[in-house]
């Protein structure tokens, strides 16, 4: 018994020691922040992004090396899941660390990390972003500031059957969720069209249950936040767009489609068992391929979203890059985002990773088109594309959608009730903003 | 004091006592060691003190470090320019009291059942078949390591790529509704997502407790089954009254470690099913939630919450089924002290 004691005693006197180093060692937090607004500094720099496959961003990198002997650019590689991503992003931040230097951010995350003083302010007058689509542009401000150049874009498109609609003699693809539902009735009622689902856009609880619920609102006219950050979705519009996705996914939609991801959801259109479906640009590459992985090469194409009364919205994806407050060299850091974002290397980069670029011109190049022929759909989705909530605390603030309208759409709840429960954790959310 | 003296003249009584506490006892007279032992307990203290030190800072500090986070709480409230108020704020219990206030007290009713409802469920499954798989293992047949190395494969899987394994499984067109013939959806929200966590669950961790029963089982000397036999036990009661109870000890100790193993569950739901899915979130998912927002303060209130869970479990565990961790120390304690009342006798 009395060895016990011993060893108690001396790990609580080892403890008590631990436990003063632990508190003398806490990091006082001061407003240094904005000292750090000054883009001076020239030499070596990090570039801290997720993982690249292509291959196209390393012969960037190098691209500017060969031209920058003394301020060459290393990158940094980060896991493949966004959310793992933000968090060394965030971990990085909080021990004020100078190891990451030019950030690809994610455009949702703007709002949290320039609130907490993790970006550098960037002069909006020492760049040129008026080549750029104005909709990209916004996703890098926060408060009327520029904290990110918006580097890749994305916005979801209608995809859809032609052939099957030909067959059906309809020469144009849908403009609203009428014409949607009554071309999919016709193309239900060809013998081809047995066994061919309606439509389909995510509802499964992830992010992307967000970017269907905040395009099914915006096509309403309704949304999520008002201009000065208050959420709304008490209104009608909001509702109706909520019943919508409700409707289509009791009536209109694959059985399964609350289990299928933005994969699952490729994988049918490509088993040729979707008329019309709601997603991504990267998509069109890969239904087209003739290697016998797509059954429906050749007989798709791609329109903008509808909507209730005419096209719909879509909504915003896409990265932008940023420069961390705590790294060294800004001025290098600034010019190399300049360098990736500029029209010479945003070409490069379309054509090696199909990515959807942010600068205007691209879109109406007529060798891009001729090679992505979707191109000017998405310039059109894009340009009239709105962006996901701009908070602060967007991580709660997409859990308390998915939740509340993943109970609404998959029936657990009624619509009115869920958006009620969703109007008070939105107040609570935002408060103060 | 004159009883180790008896025990040192009594060798007849030594014979009954095990190697380890005869060499203990048997070293030197009294007088001698009264003196010796103060010292020899200083310097066990002074040998055991670098593990203790290591100890206390890999285990006591981050317990100790998580309880005072707990106490506090991140700025979050925004100044008029729409940034972040720095700073961290002494708030005393506020992180466990708001835990159970609102919305937030279903999701941790909600998540403290999930917890449970797996553990008792996966744990009592891979019991079961654990001893099964024992039993199976134990056997000599033709071909007996094969089987045992392929009982083992699930263990040595990664837990987040069995996670994706099954998830490939339960898809909607995957391999679970074909064998089925009937569609099931799995990895929705729903009851289906919690039996794919127990299935996936129970496929990986079987063969742990297989492995551990295995051990106990090769300890049983061969001549206590034959005795079973002259006695006319049938197979049955052979299992139920010499084999269960000779390896209770490795089992109690297997079935322990599992549950608190389970008891923190995070990666295999959070793979096969997704984060922030009511149907099987767990304690630990709701302190991950927490820590992704930044709020280290709440996440560390979860993590202590149920931190104590975990402990009171084990704690009951331990004495209501005597299971016994460093059984084989007291054991040796006991022996000694019987064989020194047996001695004064």
């Amino acid at each position: 018994m009395r060895r016990t004691t011993t060893a108690g005693a001396l790990t609580c006197l080892a403890l008590a020691a631990l436990t003063a180093c632990g508190g003398g060692g806490d990091k006082k937090d001061t407003g240094s922040a904005s000292s750090a607004g000054a883009l001076d500094g020239r030499g070596p720099v990090t570039f801290v992004t997720g993982k690249d496959r292509s291959g196209n961003m390393q012969k960037q990198i190098d691209g500017w090396n060969a031209q920058h002997p003394q301020e060459q650019v290393r990158v940094v590689e980060l896991p493949d899941e966004p959310n793992d991503q933000r968090q060394q992003m965030i971990q990085n931040a909080q021990t004020k660390s100078d190891a990451y230097g030019i950030l690809n951010l994610d455009v949702v995350w703007t709002a949290e990390f320039a609130a907490n003083r993790w970006l550098t302010p960037l002069p909006k007058d020492q760049i040129d972003l008026s080549k750029m689509l104005p909709a990209t542009v916004t996703t890098g401000q926060y408060r009327d500031k520029l904290y990110a150049v918006p580097s890749t874009s994305d916005a979801g498109m209608l995809y859809y059957r032609k052939d099957l609609l030909d067959k059906a003699g309809i020469s144009s693809p849908p403009k609203t969720y009428a014409e949607m539902w009554a071309d999919c009735d016709k193309v239900k009622a060809l013998p081809k069209g047995k066994g061919v689902d309606c439509y389909f856009t995510e509802v499964n609880k992830t992010e992307s249950l967000t970017i269907s619920a905040v395009e099914a609102i915006e096509a309403q006219g309704g949304s999520i936040l008002d201009a000065s950050g208050k959420p709304t979705v008490n209104t009608p519009q909001v509702k109706a767009g909520i019943e919508f996705l409700a409707g289509a996914r009791k009536d209109r939609m694959p059985k399964e489609a609350v289990t299928l991801d933005t994969e699952g959801g490729r994988r049918y259109f490509q088993g040729g068992k979707l008329l019309f479906q709601r997603q991504w640009p990267y998509q069109y590459a890969m239904a087209d391929q003739t290697d016998g992985s797509s059954k429906v090469a050749g007989k798709f194409a791609v329109a903008p979203l509808p909507g209730q009364n005419g096209p719909g919205v879509a909504n915003l994806g896409g990265h932008n890059l940023a420069i961390s407050a705590f790294a060294k060299n800004k001025a290098t850091a600034f010019d190399f985002i300049k360098y990736l974002t500029g029209e010479p290397a945003q070409r490069a980069n379309l054509l090696a990773t199909s990515q959807a670029p942010t600068v205007a011109s691209l879109y109406d190049d007529p060798e891009l088109a001729k090679k992505y022929p979707y191109l000017p759909v998405l310039k059109q989705a894009i340009t009239t594309a709105k962006p996901r909530p701009v908070v602060v605390k967007y991580g709660d603030v997409t859990a308390a959608i998915q939740g509340s309208v993943y109970d609404a759409v998959n029936g657990g709840k009624p619509v009115d009730q869920a958006l009620a429960d969703l109007q008070g954790k939105l107040t609570a959310l935002t408060a103060g903003q | 004091m004159s009883t180790e003296v008896n025990t040192e003249a009594s060798p007849d009584v030594g014979s009954e006592v095990t190697g380890v506490s005869r060499r203990a006892t048997a070293r030197s007279p009294r007088p001698r060691r009264s003196g010796g032992r103060r010292g020899e307990r200083r310097m066990a203290a002074l040998l055991l003190s670098p593990t203790l030190l290591v100890l206390a800072m890999v285990v006591g500090y981050p317990v100790v470090a998580g309880l005072r986070e707990s106490l506090y709480t991140r700025g979050s409230g925004l100044d008029a320019d729409g940034f972040v108020v720095q700073g961290n704020k002494f708030v005393g219990l506020d992180n466990y009291t708001s835990i159970f206030q609102g919305d937030r007290a279903d999701a941790f009713w909600n998540a403290f059942t999930n917890t449970t409802f797996f553990t008792l469920t996966t744990v009592t499954l891979e019991t079961v078949i654990g001893v099964g798989m024992a039993l199976i293992m134990q056997q000599a047949f033709r071909g007996r390591s094969v089987v045992r190395a392929s009982i083992l494969v699930p263990w040595a899987i990664p837990t987040a790529i069995s996670g994706l394994l099954w998830r490939w499984i339960f898809q909607a067109d995957g391999a679970a509704n074909a064998v089925l013939g009937h569609q099931v959806l799995w990895t929705a929200d729903g009851f289906p997502a919690k039996l794919a966590v127990i299935i996936a669950e129970v496929w990986k961790t079987s063969p742990f407790i297989g492995l551990l029963v295995l051990a106990g089982l090769q300890m049983i000397p061969r001549e206590v089954h034959e005795a079973a036999k002259v006695d006319g036990a049938s197979t049955l009661q052979r299992f139920a009254f010499v084999t269960l109870p000779l390896i209770r000890p490795a089992l109690l100790v297997a079935i322990l470690f599992r549950m608190l193993d389970v008891l923190r569950m995070f990666d295999l739901p959070a793979v096969l099913i997704g984060v922030n899915q009511k149907s099987v979130e767990t304690l630990t998912m709701l302190a991950w939630f927490e820590a992704t927002n930044l709020r280290y303060g709440s996440a560390a209130a979860y993590a202590t919450l149920l931190f104590a869970y975990i402990a009171l479990i084990a704690y009951l565990f331990v004495k209501l089924l005597g299971a016994d961790i460093i059984g084989e120390a007291r054991q040796a304690r006991e022996q000694a002290r019987g064989a020194r009342k047996a001695a004064k006798r």
